[in-house]
C-alpha cells in the first residue's frame, strides 16, 4: 500500500472544513483509506537522523495516509480532496474532456521504429493555462515521484517527463540512438554531456543510479527531440535542462514513455486529471452498464436503482438510471483505471453504502469438516511427544547451505535442496532438507537453560522431486534431540520405541520396525543406526559427531533422531 | 533435636515463672553457652505452640581481649611499676617484657617512675612513689561484673579509645509459655511411612506441620510451543464451523498458481525480487493444465468474463518461475480449480501454514510466517455473508478488534470463471497471520523470541494453555 503524506492544514483548507484527528480517521475508514500516522517533518527527521538534525525542520502537521495500491487517483492532495469531497456530496463527480488549443492544432509526438528494441511506447498530453503555486508545484512533482515508485515500477514500465511547452516547439520526435550520438545539457547541469558520459556521471548519483540498468546495456537509448533538435528528455533517466518547468510555467508538455502501453495511458491520464482543476486537459472516458439487481445481489442489500446510482456517483463514478429495466449506466473517469469489471463498481457501491451498514447474514452452506490426514497425525503425535517429556521447537524452513550441509558433514550436492536465487542474506539460501540444524541452533541459543535439553519438532522439509509439477515437494519429518553431559543414546532410542508404540508399529524385523548400524558423517562412528519399518528405511538416530557439535557451537554430547512421518499415514 | 536435657530443664524453668525467662540469663545460670539455649528454643518452636519466644536485642559493654587481660593481671603501667625492684631496672631489660613499651610511657606520664639516663651500664628506671592505685583495672573489673552505673560516660569512652571496651548488640529470646505448653515433649514425625500405615502407629504420632508458603517441585515434563498451541485452537475453530482442511504441504509454488491464477498482473509489485523468494533450482515449473492456462492468459491480456483485463503481454516465462509461496491462497486456487473440474458442490476450506516474503526484517516481521485462511464457495454468497461469517469467526476468537489484523474479500470473477466454476458461484475468503494473535495472546513483543531458533525456551516452558475466547 502506498502512503501519501499531506499537510493537514492544506488538506482541511481544500476540503473546506477542519476535522479532529479521530473524525478524519473515521472519514478515511469509511472511504477505504487508513490514516496511518500523524507526524511532522521535524518528527520524521528526528526519528530517522536524531534530534540535532531536526532542529531546523518544519513542524507543520503531516497526515500519512495509506492508499489502496491500485487507486493512483488518490496519490496526491488534489486527488484525495476530490475523492473525499465527492464522497461527502460536497462536489459533483468531475467530468473530464479534451480541449483543443486556441489555434485548433493539437501537438504531435512522432514515434520512430528504433524505439521498438528499447522502449516501444509513448503517449503525451498538454496541460494548458495552468497556474502553479509553490504548493501545487510541489504536489505536481511529488505525484510524478509517487507514480514512478508505484505503477511505473521504478520507471521500468513507465517514465514521466514534464516540460515547459513555451520553451520548445512541436512536432516532437520519440526515437532511439546510440548513446554516443545523444548529446545535451541535462537537468540542473551546466554543460553538455553525451549519453555515455551521463551514464558514468550518474553512477554515483544516489537517486538516478537506480534507473540506469533499465537501458544501460541497450545498443540505442530512447530520446525525445523537438522540431529544432532540442533534447526534451532521455527516458527513463533524465530530462533536458532546456525545457525544465518552473513556478511560472503556463503550459506543461507531459510525455510518458513505456514498455507497457496500458500503464502509460493510465499514468498520463493521472498526471493530467489530477491537475485539471488548475487548467484544461484531455482524457478518455469508458462506460459500463449494469443492473441494480446485480449490485443488490452481490452486496446483500435491497436498494432502489436510483439509490444505487446515487451511491456510485458519490464514489466519482457518475451514474444514471437508463430507464431500461433496472439498468444503470456508469461513467468511468480516466482517474479510475482500477475499474475493469462490474464487480469493481459493486465494491464501490458497497463502500458508499458503508460496510458496517450491510446486514450480516450467515451463509447456508452445509458442509462436513475433514482434517488433512497428515496434519491430524501431526497434531496427535505432538501431544504425546510432549507428554514423553520433550519440548516442542519451531524453526525456520529457510536456512543457509552451511546449516544443512557443511555443518552436518555433508555435501550440498547430496542434499536434494531447493535453492533460492535472490536471498538478501545467507540465512535464506535454501529450504531446509532436515530439521536437525534448527533444533541444534535452538539448543545453542538456550545453553543457559538447565540440562538436559530435550527438544522435538514435527514440520516439513523441502526436497527436489522431478515427478511434481514444480519439481519439488514437502516431506513431513519428526526430529528430536537429547543434549546432556552424557550422550543419552538410550533416551533417544527410548523415544523411538515410544513413538513406534504410539504409531502402533511393533518391534520386529520385516513386519515391524528395527534399527541397524549405519554409517553417517553426521554421527559419531559406530553410534548411528538406521530405522527400518517393514523393511524400508524411514530415518536415522545416533550420537552426533563431535565435529557437528562444535560447528553448532555446542559443548556437550548430544543424541538425535530424525524420521519421515508420511509412511505412517 | 537439641540436647533433651537442656530442653527439659528450660521447660521446667518456664513452668516455674509467671511471665517468662530470658535466654541469656538461663544460659549463664546453667553455665552453658547461649547458643545451646537458642538451639533448644528453635527445636521447641518446631513442635508447634509449646512455647512462645520473642526475639529481643540489647546493647551491652564488653571487655575486649586486651581488656580481659588487664582485668585479670592489671594495667600495663601497673605491671611495669610492680616489675621494678627498689634498686631499679635497666631500661633495656624492661623493654623486653610484653607490656614494657606501653606500660613504660603510661607509668612515666603518671609520674610513677623515672629514668636515670646517666646511670653507668645504660639508662636505668626507678620507682618514684611507694604505692600506686590501678584505676584502669578497677574500672574494667566493674564492667566485667556488669556494674556499669559507676562509670561515667567520659571514662567509658576513654576505655573504648584504648580498645579495652567495646559496645556489642546482644540478641536473646524472651521465652514464655505457649498455648499448648507442656514440660514433656514428644518427637514429631516428618512423613507418613508405609510402616506407620501397616502397624497403625500413625494414630499415636504427631507430625511436623508442612510449610504451605513454599512452592512445590516442578514436574518433569515436555511442553508444546505457544504458536502451535494457538494453531491448534484456530484449527479447532475452523473444524467447529465445518471447514475442511486444505493440503498446504507444498512450500514451493509456481508463479502461475501463486499469482497468475489469482488475477495478479505480472508487473505487480508483490512479484518483485524485493518481495518474493524466487528459486534458482528448480527454477521453473513444467506442468500446467493447458486449457486453463490459456484462459488465464486471455483474461490477463485481453479480458473476458465481463472484464476488460489488464491489457498487457502475458508471458508464460513469468508464470513458470518457481517461488516460495507468498500466501496459502495459492493452495486455495488449486483447490478451487480442482473443485471446478467436478460437478460443483458448496465447500468450506481452511488452512494454517507457512508462507514466505523476501521482506526487510524487524521486531514484528520475519521472512516466513504462518497464514490462517478461510474460504467459502457457494451459490449466491453476498458481502453480507462475508461480514456475517467474519463476525462468527472473530466472535469465537473472543476479541472483535482482531478483525484489524486480517484481510478479507470476495474472489474476482477473472479468477473464478477461467477455472470453470459456475457463473453464479461466489467465493468469499479471509486471512490473517498466526503470529500476530499469538504475540498478543502471550504478550510477546519481539517475534524472534517466539519463532525460530532464538526462541526463549523458558517462555515455552512457562506458557499457559491457550483458550482464545478468554
Amino acid at each position: 500500500m502506498p502512503t501519501v503524506g499531506v499537510k493537514r492544514d492544506l488538506l482541511f483548507k481544500a476540503l473546506g472544513r477542519t476535522y479532529t484527528d479521530e473524525e478524519f480517521d473515521e472519514l478515511c475508514f469509511e472511504f477505504g483509506l487508513e490514516l496511518d500516522e500523524i507526524t511532522s517533518e521535524k518528527e520524521i527527521i528526528s526519528r530517522e537522523q536524531g534530534d540535532s538534525k531536526a532542529s531546523g525542520a518544519s513542524d507543520i502537521i503531516l497526515y500519512k495516509i495509506d492508499v489502496p495500491a491500485n487507486r493512483y487517483d488518490l496519490l496526491c492532495l488534489e486527488g484525495l480532496v476530490r475523492g473525499l469531497k465527492v464522497f461527502k456530496n460536497k462536489l459533483e463527480a468531475p467530468r473530464y474532456r479534451r480541449v483543443s488549443p486556441a489555434n485548433g492544432e493539437p501537438q504531435r509526438l512522432i514515434i520512430t521504429k528504433e524505439t521498438a528494441a528499447v522502449r516501444p511506447y509513448a503517449v503525451a498530453a498538454v496541460l494548458r493555462n495552468i497556474t502553479f503555486t509553490q504548493e501545487r508545484y510541489d504536489s505536481f512533482i511529488e505525484l510524478q515521484e509517487k507514480l514512478h515508485q508505484n505503477i511505473c515500477r521504478k520507471r521500468s514500465l513507465v517514465a514521466i517527463g514534464t516540460h515547459d511547452l513555451d520553451t520548445i516547439s512541436g512536432p516532437f520526435t520519440y526515437t532511439a540512438k546510440p548513446p554516443g550520438d545523444i548529446c545535451f545539457k541535462p537537468l540542473n547541469q551546466t554543460k553538455e554531456y553525451t549519453a555515455t558520459q551521463l551514464m558514468s556521471l550518474y553512477k554515483t548519483d544516489s537517486h538516478l543510479r537506480h534507473y540506469l540498468h533499465i537501458i544501460e546495456d541497450k545498443p540505442a537509448y530512447p530520446v525525445i527531440y523537438d522540431s529544432n533538435g532540442v533534447v526534451l528528455s532521455m527516458p527513463p533517466i533524465i530530462n533536458g535542462d532546456h525545457s525544465k518547468i518552473a513556478l511560472k510555467t503556463k503550459n506543461v508538455f507531459i510525455e510518458c514513455t513505456a514498455t507497457d502501453l496500458t500503464k502509460a495511458k493510465t499514468v498520463l491520464d493521472m498526471m493530467v486529471t489530477m491537475f485539471s482543476e488548475y487548467c484544461f486537459f484531455s482524457a478518455l472516458i469508458t462506460w459500463f452498464k449494469l443492473s441494480s439487481e446485480f449490485i443488490n445481489r452481490k452486496v446483500g442489500i435491497n436498494e432502489s436503482t436510483e439509490k444505487i446510482a446515487q451511491l456510485l456517483t458519490r464514489m466519482c463514478l457518475l451514474s444514471q438510471v437508463t430507464g431500461v429495466g433496472d439498468e444503470i449506466e456508469v461513467e468511468i473517469p480516466p482517474t479510475r483505471s482500477d475499474v475493469i469489471h462490474a464487480c469493481d463498481i459493486m465494491e464501490d457501491a458497497a463502500m458508499a453504502y458503508g460496510f458496517n451498514n450491510i446486514p450480516r447474514t450467515t451463509p447456508r452452506t452445509y458442509t462436513v469438516a475433514n482434517q488433512f490426514p497428515l496434519n491430524k497425525l501431526t497434531e496427535l503425535l505432538r501431544q504425546d511427544l510432549a507428554a514423553a517429556g520433550f519440548t516442542e521447537a519451531l524453526n525456520f524452513a529457510l536456512c543457509s547451505q552451511e546449516d544443512i550441509a557443511d555443518k552436518l558433514g555433508k555435501k550440498i550436492a547430496d542434499t536434494r535442496a531447493v535453492h533460492i536465487s535472490n536471498p538478501k542474506t545467507a540465512e535464506f539460501q535454501v529450504a531446509r532438507t532436515t530439521l536437525l540444524p534448527g533444533l541444534l541452533k535452538t539448543v545453542a541459543a538456550n545453553r543457559k537453560m538447565p540440562l538436559p535439553l530435550k527438544l522435538f519438532e514435527i514440520s516439513d522439509v523441502v526436497l527436489k522431486d522431478e515427478t511434481k509439477d514444480v519439481g519439488a515437494r514437502n516431506s513431513r519429518r519428526f526430529c528430536a534431540v537429547y543434549y546432556n553431559k552424557s550422550p543419552g543414546f538410550e533416551v533417544i532410542h527410548g523415544l523411538l520405541d515410544r513413538t513406534m508404540q504410539l504409531l502402533e508399529v511393533k518391534s520386529a524385523r520385516g513386519t515391524g520396525y528395527h534399527i541397524q548400524a549405519a554409517d553417517d558423517s553426521t554421527f559419531f562412528p559406530g553410534r548411528c543406526a538406521e530405522i527400518f519399518v517393514s523393511g524400508k528405511s524411514v530415518g536415522r538416530l545416533g550420537v552426533l559427531h563431535p565435529d557437528v557439535i562444535n560447528r553448532f557451537e555446542l559443548t556437550m554430547p548430544c543424541s538425535a533422531l530424525e524420521m519421515d512421518l508420511e509412511p505412517f499415514l | 533435636m537439641a540436647d533433651t536435657g537442656v530442653v527439659e530443664t528450660l521447660l521446667q524453668r518456664i513452668e516455674k515463672v509467671d511471665d517468662g525467662v530470658d535466654s541469656l540469663e538461663v544460659a549463664s545460670s546453667l553455665g552453658v553457652d547461649h547458643q545451646v539455649i537458642v538451639g533448644a528454643v528453635k527445636s521447641l518452636q518446631a513442635l508447634g505452640d509449646v512455647i512462645s519466644a520473642e526475639l529481643r536485642s540489647s546493647k551491652r559493654w564488653e571487655l575486649t581481649e586486651e581488656g580481659t587481660e588487664i582485668a585479670e593481671q592489671g594495667s600495663h603501667e601497673a605491671r611495669v611499676f610492680s616489675s621494678i625492684p627498689l634498686e631499679g631496672l635497666g631500661q633495656s631489660e624492661l623493654m623486653k617484657l610484653s607490656f614494657g613499651k606501653i606500660g613504660f610511657s603510661k607509668a612515666m606520664s603518671n609520674k610513677w617512675i623515672r629514668v636515670d639516663k646517666a646511670h653507668e651500664g645504660g639508662p636505668r628506671i626507678f620507682r618514684t612513689v611507694e604505692k600506686i592505685e590501678d584505676q584502669v583495672r578497677e574500672k574494667l573489673l566493674l564492667v566485667k561484673k556488669g556494674d556499669m552505673t559507676q562509670l561515667e560516660e567520659k571514662e567509658k569512652n576513654e576505655l573504648k579509645k584504648r580498645k579495652l571496651l567495646s559496645e556489642v548488640t546482644v540478641k536473646s529470646y524472651w521465652i514464655s509459655k505457649g498455648n499448648s505448653f507442656s514440660t514433656t515433649v514428644t518427637k514429631q514425625e516428618a512423613e507418613l511411612t508405609p510402616e506407620m500405615i501397616a502397624n497403625g502407629s500413625w494414630k499415636e504420632k504427631k507430625f511436623k506441620p508442612y510449610n504451605f508458603e513454599a512452592l512445590g517441585v516442578a514436574p518433569d515434563c515436555g511442553h508444546l510451543h505457544p504458536l502451535m498451541k494457538v494453531r491448534t485452537q484456530f484449527r479447532q475453530i475452523f473444524l467447529e464451523m465445518g471447514f475442511t482442511e486444505m493440503p498446504t504441504n507444498n512450500f514451493i509454488e509456481s508463479s502461475f498458481w501463486n499469482f497468475d491464477s489469482l488475477f495478479q498482473p505480472q508487473q505487480h509489485p508483490a512479484r518483485d525480487q524485493h518481495d518474493t523468494f524466487f528459486l534458482s533450482d528448480p527454477a521453473l515449473a513444467h506442468e500446467f493444465p493447458q486449457d486453463y492456462l490459456e484462459r488465464v492468459k486471455k483474461v490477463h491480456s485481453e479480458g473476458g468474463f465481463g472484464s476488460q483485463g489488464y491489457k498487457y503481454d502475458w508471458k508464460i516465462e513469468e508464470a513458470q518461475k518457481n517461488i516460495l509461496r507468498t500466501h496459502t491462497t495459492a493452495v486455495s486456487a488449486r483447490m478451487l480449480y480442482k473443485l471446478a473440474q467436478q460437478k460443483f458442490t458448496p465447500v468450506k476450506y481452511f488452512s494454517i501454514d507457512r508462507v514466505f516474503r523476501n521482506e526487510t526484517l524487524d521486531a514484528t516481521h520475519l521472512a516466513e510466517f504462518h497464514q490462517i485462511e478461510g474460504v467459502v464457495a457457494d451459490y449466491g454468497l453476498t458481502l453480507g455473508d462475508l461480514m456475517g461469517i467474519l463476525h462468527q469467526f472473530f466472535t469465537k476468537l473472543g476479541l472483535k478488534k482482531w478483525v484489524e489484523v486480517g484481510n478479507s474479500g470476495v474472489f474476482r470473477p477473472e479468477m473464478l470463471l477461467p477455472m470453470g466454476l459456475p457463473e453464479d458461484v461466489s467465493v468469499i475468503a479471509w486471512g490473517l497471520s498466526l503470529e500476530r494473535p499469538t504475540m498478543i495472546k502471550y504478550g510477546i513483543n519481539n517475534i524472534r523470541e517466539l519463532v525460530g531458533h532464538k526462541v526463549n525456551l523458558q517462555m515455552v516452558y512457562d506458557s499457559p494453555i491457550c483458550r482464545l475466547e478468554s
